[in-house]
């Protein structure tokens, strides 16, 4: 027996599991941005690619300062932050509450549902000229549109999440007779979390992208504003310097609910 | 108190369930039931626990449960049912908040079920940092911290691999012994039924019957593994279900 298996060629197992489990790794993403920054820039000064088509990176940052030293920033920035805040505020607690409401009642669900679905894919900013009509070209018809370009999305996810609470944790809170309200706010509530904050991040980025569309419309002050001016006027380092502000944004936003996630989930995994 | 069956059935839609089940669930005693997969075991507890209603017939409560008891019917989920965002503690104390238990007197009732379920130490974990065995440890205790009238459990130890499933039925056999509770338990596993039993209740395949309710008078402390004349009932109890279970399979296939 021994004899056969030293005869026999011997070799190890090949190995063929692993990969398919995304890991952490620092500073990529980080060095993507800037090698293509600096790629930018050497090709905008070798005259590889013309002013004219890209605004060279560093010509942007000195719009930034310009901007700032002028006080510019802040008056359009503020502006931008207030109707967010306000406009998204309205509309991801209302789109909470609702969501809340049509994933408890049936009789919620059966009456709002179709309606949400009918309202949901119509693009809100084509409703500006109603909301002007009904809360005026101020600042009351933007917060309207963020919050009703807001509300739907979380509706949505809201009602998703509450769906997918585990029925066997109702069940158990039933079973130790715990009250309607306790089931709610103890097992129900906590239960949905995690999906009412990830719904959050997909209606807070359609948040800034009205934000900016209302200010389009029809706004002195604001990035929308900033935006639309330099593009009309083809000013392509302001186009960008306004483009940047709106990305931080974004990142700005996807970092307060990874905070969010942080502390309310790190019960998870 | 007592808990008496009388002529239940149960139906979803067109299809039955059960039919004419009578039952007395003594007090201080655990009973266990039996039977082919299918045949209503978990919809049976659920309809004395009251989480579904009977088609026909009616649970009854004969007495009343002790002043003491807050939760007199008291559930211990197959797969634990702990909420995952609560430490034990917090898990624990979720059912006493209702009753207006907080402050002091919760953590008195919270350190005494965790001490007699030995999870004194893991009393900040949460429920991700525990093992299966201590998970169900942790829905034991809940459910002790309630001061039930009657446990109902509902296949316990099924989620458990058979070493931690025979150090929680040790446990389950020192707590009765210390401190008797009523319990029904259900398990398609017979040798929990013998080893926790004092009645056997065998049911029959779909729609569930009482078949036949088998006592095994040796008192629980004095079972143990490998005991011949438990094993005998085992075998007993087997033959009983043999024949079901096989008709069980084939009708499944026939479906």
């Amino acid at each position: 027996m021994s004899d056969s298996v030293q005869a026999k060629q011997t070799k190890p197992v090949a190995f063929r599991g692993g990969g398919f489990s995304p890991i952490h790794i620092k500073w990529v993403g980080l060095s993507v941005f800037v090698t293509l920054i600096l790629v930018l820039e050497a090709g905008t000064r070798s005259g590889f690619i013309s002013n004219l088509t890209m605004p060279r990176p560093s010509d942007v940052g000195w719009t930034f300062v310009e901007l700032w030293t002028s006080g510019l920033l802040w008056k359009h920035v503020l502006p931008s932050v207030s109707r967010l805040l306000v406009g998204a505020t309205l509309g991801a607690s209302l789109g909470i509450g609702v969501g809340i409401l049509i994933g408890l009642f049936s009789y919620i669900r059966a009456g709002l549902v179709p309606l949400i679905s009918a309202i949901f894919p119509v693009p809100k900013i084509a409703l500006l000229p109603l909301f002007v009509i009904w809360f005026g070209i101020d600042e009351t018809s933007k917060y309207a549109l963020i919050a009703f370009g807001t509300f739907t999305p979380t509706v949505v996810s809201t009602f998703g999440a509450v769906d997918n609470v585990d029925r066997s944790l109702i069940r158990m809170g039933q079973s130790f007779s715990l009250s309607w309200f306790s089931i709610v706010t103890k097992i129900v509530l906590p239960g949905a979390m995690p999906g009412i904050l990830s719904g959050l991040r997909v209606s807070l980025a359609i948040a800034i992208i009205l934000l900016v569309a209302a200010e389009m419309l029809g706004a002195e002050y604001g990035i929308g504003a900033y935006i639309l001016q330099a593009g009309s006027l083809y000013d392509l380092e302001r186009l960008f310097a306004g483009v940047v502000i709106l990305s931080v944004m974004g990142v700005t936003v996807s970092a307060v609910i990874g905070f969010f996630e942080k502390r309310l989930l790190g019960w998870r995994m | 108190m007592d808990l008496r069956l009388e002529n239940i059935g149960h139906s979803y839609g067109d299809m039955e369930v059960m039919q004419g089940m009578d039952l007395e669930i003594p007090a201080g005693k655990i009973v266990c039931i039996v039977g082919p997969s299918g045949c209503g075991k978990s919809t049976l507890l659920r309809l004395i626990g009251g989480l579904e209603q009977p088609t026909t017939g009616r649970v009854l409560q004969i007495g009343e449960p002790p002043v003491e008891s807050l939760n007199p019917l008291t559930f211990v989920f197959q797969d634990f049912a702990l909420l995952p965002w609560r430490t034990v503690e917090g898990n624990i104390s979720l059912v006493l908040e209702d009753h207006g238990i907080r402050g002091k007197q919760a953590d008195a009732i919270i350190s005494d079920v965790l001490a007699r379920t030995k999870l004194t130490e893991f009393r900040k974990a949460l429920p991700k940092q525990l093992s299966g065995g201590m998970k169900q440890r942790v829905a034991i205790s809940r459910a002790l911290a309630v001061n039930p009238a009657v446990m109902l459990m509902d296949e316990p130890l099924s989620a458990l691999d058979s070493q931690t499933r025979e150090l929680l039925m040790d446990d389950l056999v020192s707590l009765w012994t210390r401190e008797p509770f009523t319990a029904v338990y259900v398990t398609h596993n017979l040798h929990e039924a013998v080893r926790l039993g004092h009645f056997i209740v065998v049911l029959s395949r779909r729609p569930g019957r009482i078949r036949e309710v088998v006592a095994v008078d040796k008192p629980l402390a004095e079972r143990e593994l490998g005991d011949v004349d438990l094993e005998q009932t085992q075998k007993y109890l087997w033959n009983l279900m043999r024949e079901e279970a096989l008709a069980a399979d084939k009708e499944l296939i026939n479906v």
